[in-house]
C-alpha cells in the first residue's frame, strides 16, 4: 500500500477487440511515470482508465486501478465525477481543441475548483492568477478574460496546466502535452510543467511517443506496444540499457540515421533557381526575399516553426500562389507564376506531396485509381499498360501489387503516405516537394518513409524540396538546409555547415531546443537571458524578424539597421549583424 | 496576441449585425421586384377583371387611366413600393376596401397562432433533441427517433383530421373550428386554438428536434466535451454549459427555417379549422385575382422569413466569440 497509484491487470475492450491487455504498474507518491509507445499502443486509453473513463465504444473490461485509498473502477458515475478534475486531473494533447471555443479562459480554468466546491469563484480566480504567473504566462491578471482563439498554442497548453492544477490534485495525467507545439515553445512548456507538478507534490503520468521528452520528465518508464507492456523500469535504465527489442527499435527511430546518399556533383545549370522571391496572402506579406537553388538529384531541406512560411514556399513553386516579386527558373527556363499559365509538362515535372495522407487521398477510391489518375493525365496510359505501371510503382514504394484493388480508406498511416508518394512518382517528376510528410506518422514508420525517399532519389535521380519543422528529420535527408523565420531566410548552407558553432541565433535556438535522449538535459538548459528592450528603428530599416527573441542582439545596431547577409566560417550564409552569428568571440 | 482585452460586445457585434440587416433589406427589395413583375405577367389586369368580358375597349382604357394602370411598369412599381414602405399597399377592388384593412383583420390571428405554436414547439423540440443526443443510440434515442420520424412523415391534414376525430368527435373536449369571438376570454382563445397549435407543432417539432440532435451530436465529439467530462462536470451540465453555446448557432438557424413555416405554411391548418389567417387570405387573393392583396401578402411572408433569419444570425453572432471579437 505504499505506492500512490496501483494498476493491476487492466483490460480495455472496444467491442470484442482487446485494445489494452493485462497492464499493471505502480507509482510511488510524487513520482512521474511515463507511458510511451506509438499510436495504437493504448497509452492514452490506459491514461484515461486511471480516471475510470473510456471513450465512446470502449469499455474497461477488467482489472483494478487504485489511487490513494480509492478503488477507481468500483466507483459509480457520481463518484467518478467527484474524482475527476479534483483529485485526478488531465492535460490533453491539443489545448486548442480542448478548450471550449465559446467561453472565456477564466470560466474554464476555475470550473473544476468551483464545481467540486474546493474554492468559491473569487478565491479560485485569485488562485488561477497565481498559477498563470508561476507558469510564466504573459499578462497573468488579464489573460483569463480572453477566448481560446486569441491565444497561441503554447499559452493554451500552459493555461490547461493551470486548469488541471487549480484543485491541487494528487495525480496529474499529461497526455502528449507538447506534441502539437514548436520545439522552441516545447522547451518552455516542459520546464513550466515540471516545475508546477513538483511544486504541487503531485504524482504524474506522462503520456508521450517522444523518448527524448520523456527522458526529461520521467522517473520511470513503461513501454507499450499494441496494448501490452513491453518494458517497465527506471527511466535511466530504460534509456541507457533497454532490455526489450521493441524499446531498442523506438530508440533507433527517435534519432533517424543519415539516410541520404551524398549529393550529386553540382551540374552547371541548377534544376530549380529562385531569386528575390516575395509572396503575400492578400496584403499580408508571407515570404520576403527568398533565394535558393536545387541541383538535379539534390535535396533542399526547409525548416522553420509553424507560420514561418514553409508551406507557402511550396505553394508558390507549385504555382498555387503567384509570387508578388522575384523569379522562379526551372531547368533553365522561367516558370510562369500561376497555375493557369503553366503547361501540363510543367505540372508534371514538379509534384507536391502533402502532409496528411488521410485527407489527401480520396477514401472512396481504390489504390489503383488514385495512382492511375496521374498516369492517364500525364502519360495517357490506360488499361493493361496502366495496370502494369501501377504494379511497378507499388513495387517501387515497397508495397504488394495486390494492394491496387483495395480502397485506401482501410490502409495504415504509413501505407497511405507511400500511396501519396506513389501518386507523385506516377507523373515521373524531376522535383518532388514533400510538405511535412513524416510529421503525422509514428517515429518508426516515419523513419521508414525517409529511407524510402533516399532509395527513390538514388534510383530515379529525383530532387526534393523537403519541408519539416523537425531538424533531426531534415538533417537525415537533406544535402542543403534553409532556415525560415517569419518568412525570411535567416540561414542557408550545406548540411555539414549546421554542425559548427557559428550559426544564426535562431538556428542556434532551434537546434538547442531539441531535447536530447538523456535525463537531466532540460535542467542544463539554463534560462536564456531576457533580451533588452528594443529601441526605435532608423527610418525605413527592415529589421531582423528574430530581434524580439534574440539573446545575441548587438545593442545600437540590431534595433536600428537592416541586417546584412554574411558567410560564416562554416560556409553557411546567415542574415545577421554578427558575422559569426551565435558564437562566442564575435564582437 | 496580448492586445486589448475583449472589447465591448455591442461595439464589435453591431457592425456584423448591421451588415446582416443591410443584406436583408437588399433581399427584400429584390423580392419586391420579383413579386411585382411576376404579378404583371399574369394575363388580364384589374380593369378587365372589374368590367367583365362584355366591357368595351374604351371603358377598360378609361378605368385603366383612373387606376394609373396605363403608366409604364417601372413607374407603377415605384409607386407601389413607396406605398408598401409607407404602410399603404393599395386598394383591393375585390373586397372593396384598403388592402391594409383586409390584412389588419387577419395578420393578428396569424401572428397569434404562429407565436403560440412557436412557444410550444421550441422548448419541446430542444428537450427532445438534447435528450436524444445525450442518449445517442440508447433506447430513449431510438424511441424518440421513431417518434420524430413519424411526425415528419405524417401529412398535416391527417394530423388535423385525427385530432378533430379524437378531441372533438370522440372526447368532445375541444371545438372543431377555431372561430374566436371578439370578446373571448384568454381561456376560450386557448381552447379554440389548441388543435391548430397541436397540428402545426407536430410538424415543426420533428424538424427542429432532429436538427438539434444533429448539431449537439456534432459538438459532443469535440475534444473540449471530453475535457469537461474529465474535469468532473456531470454530463447534463456539460451539455447545458459547454455544448449548447457552441451548438446554438446551427440550432437557431434550423429553427428559423422551421418557424417560418408557421406563418405561410399554415394554409391547411387554417382551412381545416376554418381559422381566418393570412395564408388562406393569400390563397383567396390568388383565386380572385386580387393583385394588390396578393403582393402585400407575399411581401409580409418574405419579411417575416427574413426577420427570423436575421434573429438566427444575430443569436449565432452573439454566441460565437470568434465572430464577435477577434
Amino acid at each position: 500500500m505504499n505506492n500512490h497509484v496501483e494498476v493491476r491487470g487492466l483490460c480495455v475492450k472496444a467491442g470484442t477487440t482487446t485494445i489494452v491487455e493485462d497492464v499493471g504498474f505502480s507509482i510511488p507518491r510524487g513520482e512521474v511515470l511515463a507511458l510511451i509507445g506509438e499510436s495504437g499502443s493504448g497509452k492514452t486509453t490506459i491514461a484515461m482508465a486511471l480516471m475510470g473513463y473510456a471513450r465512446l465504444g470502449c469499455r474497461i473490461a477488467g482489472g483494478s486501478v487504485r489511487v490513494g485509498d480509492t478503488d477507481v473502477l468500483s466507483l459509480d458515475e457520481d463518484g467518478l465525477a467527484a474524482l475527476r478534475g479534483d483529485r485526478v486531473s488531465y492535460i490533453a494533447q491539443s489545448a486548442a481543441a480542448s478548450f471550449n471555443p465559446s467561453r472565456r479562459i477564466m470560466d474554464q480554468v476555475v470550473e473544476p475548483a468551483v464545481n467540486h466546491g474546493r474554492l468559491d469563484r473569487k478565491a479560485a480566480e485569485a488562485k488561477a492568477v497565481t498559477l498563470f504567473r508561476s507558469l510564466a504566462l504573459p499578462n497573468p491578471e488579464s489573460i483569463g478574460e480572453r477566448y481560446p482563439h486569441q491565444l497561441s498554442g503554447g499559452q493554451l497548453q500552459r493555461l490547461m496546466a493551470a486548469m488541471a492544477l487549480i484543485t491541487g490534485p494528487e495525480l496529474v495525467i499529461l497526455d502528449e502535452p507538447t506534441t502539437a507545439l514548436d520545439v522552441t515553445t516545447q522547451i518552455e512548456v516542459l520546464r513550466a510543467f515540471k516545475q508546477a507538478v513538483r511544486d504541487q507534490g503531485a504524482t504524474a503520468v506522462y503520456v508521450s511517443h517522444d523518448l527524448a521528452v520523456v527522458a526529461q520528465m520521467a522517473d520511470a518508464i513503461v513501454v507499450l506496444n499494441k496494448g501490452r507492456i513491453r518494458e517497465n523500469g527506471a527511466a535511466a535504465q530504460v534509456l541507457e540499457r533497454p532490455a526489450d527489442e521493441y524499446t531498442r527499435t523506438l530508440m533507433a527511430a527517435a534519432r533517424p540515421e543519415r539516410a541520404a546518399v551524398d549529393a550529386p556533383k553540382a551540374t552547371a545549370a541548377p534544376l530549380l533557381e529562385i531569386k528575390g522571391l516575395n509572396a503575400a496572402y492578400g496584403t499580408t506579406p508571407i515570404l520576403r526575399d527568398i533565394n535558393l537553388t536545387i541541383a538535379r538529384g539534390a535535396t533542399l531541406g526547409v525548416i522553420g516553426e509553424s507560420g514561418s512560411g514553409k508551406s507557402t514556399l511550396a505553394r508558390v513553386i507549385a504555382g498555387m500562389l503567384p509570387p508578388s516579386a522575384g523569379s522562379i527558373r526551372f531547368d533553365g527556363a522561367g516558370l510562369p507564376p500561376s497555375l493557369s499559365m503553366r503547361s501540363r509538362e510543367q505540372f508534371r515535372r514538379i509534384q507536391l506531396v502533402f502532409q496528411n495522407a488521410d485527407t489527401a487521398l480520396n477514401p472512396a477510391h481504390c489504390v489503383g485509381e488514385i495512382i492511375g489518375r496521374p498516369l492517364a493525365f500525364y502519360h495517357g496510359l490506360k488499361g493493361a499498360a496502366a495496370t502494369r505501371r501501377v504494379a511497378e510503382l507499388l513495387d517501387l514504394i515497397k508495397l504488394p501489387a495486390s494492394l491496387a484493388e483495395r480502397p485506401c480508406g482501410g490502409l495504415s498511416g504509413g501505407q497511405k503516405q507511400r500511396i501519396n508518394l506513389a501518386r507523385a512518382l506516377a507523373a515521373k517528376p524531376d522535383l518532388i516537394m514533400c510538405d511535412e510528410v513524416t510529421s503525422a506518422l509514428d517515429t518508426v514508420v516515419g523513419a521508414a518513409i525517409l529511407d524510402l525517399l533516399a532509395d527513390l532519389k538514388r534510383e530515379l535521380g529525383l530532387a526534393y524540396l523537403f519541408i519539416s519543422h523537425d531538424i533531426g528529420t531534415v538533417r537525415a535527408i537533406a544535402d542543403d538546409i534553409m532556415v525560415l523565420y517569419a518568412g525570411t531566410q535567416v540561414e542557408t548552407g550545406r548540411r555539414q555547415g549546421y554542425h559548427g558553432v557559428a550559426r544564426h541565433p535562431y538556428t542556434d535556438l532551434l537546434i538547442g531546443s531539441v531535447p536530447e535522449l538523456r535525463p537531466g538535459w532540460l535542467e542544463e538548459q539554463g534560462d536564456r537571458p531576457a533580451p533588452p528592450a528594443i529601441g526605435q528603428p532608423k527610418d525605413g530599416a527592415d529589421l531582423c524578424r528574430f530581434l524580439p527573441r534574440c539573446s545575441w542582439r548587438v545593442g545600437g545596431t540590431c534595433e536600428e539597421f537592416t541586417p546584412p547577409r554574411h558567410r560564416t566560417p562554416g560556409g553557411n550564409i546567415i542574415l545577421c549583424h554578427r558575422p559569426e552569428g551565435a558564437s562566442e568571440g564575435a564582437s | 496576441m496580448a492586445g486589448p482585452a475583449t472589447r465591448g460586445l455591442l461595439a464589435t457585434a453591431l457592425p456584423l449585425i448591421g451588415k446582416r440587416v443591410a443584406s436583408g433589406l437588399l433581399t427584400l427589395l429584390l423580392v419586391s421586384m420579383v413579386v411585382f413583375f411576376i404579378a404583371q405577367l399574369l394575363p388580364g389586369d384589374m380593369a378587365q377583371e372589374l368590367l367583365g368580358q362584355a366591357a368595351t375597349a374604351d371603358a377598360v382604357a378609361a378605368l385603366r387611366e383612373k387606376f394609373g394602370l396605363d403608366r409604364p411598369a417601372p413607374e407603377r412599381y415605384l409607386r407601389w413600393l413607396v406605398g408598401m414602405v409607407t404602410g399603404d399597399p393599395g386598394y383591393s377592388l375585390v373586397a372593396n376596401m384598403a388592402v391594409s384593412d383586409v390584412i389588419a383583420a387577419r395578420l393578428p390571428n396569424s401572428l397569434l397562432l404562429a407565436a403560440l405554436s412557436a412557444l410550444v414547439s421550441v422548448p419541446v423540440a430542444l428537450t427532445i433533441g438534447i435528450l436524444s443526443a445525450m442518449h445517442r443510440d440508447a433506447r430513449l434515442d431510438r424511441g424518440l427517433n421513431v417518434a420524430t420520424l413519424s411526425m415528419v412523415a405524417l401529412p398535416e391534414f391527417l394530423v388535423a383530421t385525427l385530432a378533430v376525430l379524437v378531441f372533438s368527435v370522440q372526447l368532445r373536449w375541444l371545438p372543431s373550428i377555431a372561430l374566436i369571438p371578439a370578446d373571448a376570454s384568454p381561456w376560450l382563445v386557448l381552447r379554440s386554438l389548441a388543435m391548430p397549435i397541436l397540428t402545426l407543432s407536430v410538424i415543426v417539432i420533428a424538424q427542429m428536434a432532429r436538427m438539434t440532435r444533429a448539431a449537439i451530436i456534432q459538438q459532443l465529439s469535440q475534444p473540449y466535451v471530453e475535457m469537461a467530462l474529465l474535469k468532473g462536470i456531470k454530463p447534463a451540465r456539460v451539455v447545458l454549459t459547454h455544448v449548447l453555446p457552441n451548438a446554438i448557432g446551427p440550432i437557431v438557424n434550423a429553427m428559423a427555417l422551421s418557424l417560418s413555416y408557421l406563418l405561410g405554411g399554415a394554409i391547411i391548418v387554417e382551412t381545416i379549422f376554418n381559422y381566418p389567417g393570412l395564408a388562406s387570405l393569400m390563397v383567396n387573393a390568388v383565386t380572385s385575382r386580387d393583385m394588390p392583396l396578393l403582393q402585400a401578402c407575399a411581401m409580409i411572408f418574405c419579411t417575416a422569413y427574413l426577420l427570423l433569419v436575421l434573429i438566427a444570425d444575430t443569436v449565432a453572432i452573439l454566441a460565437n466569440p470568434r465572430l464577435r471579437n477577434r
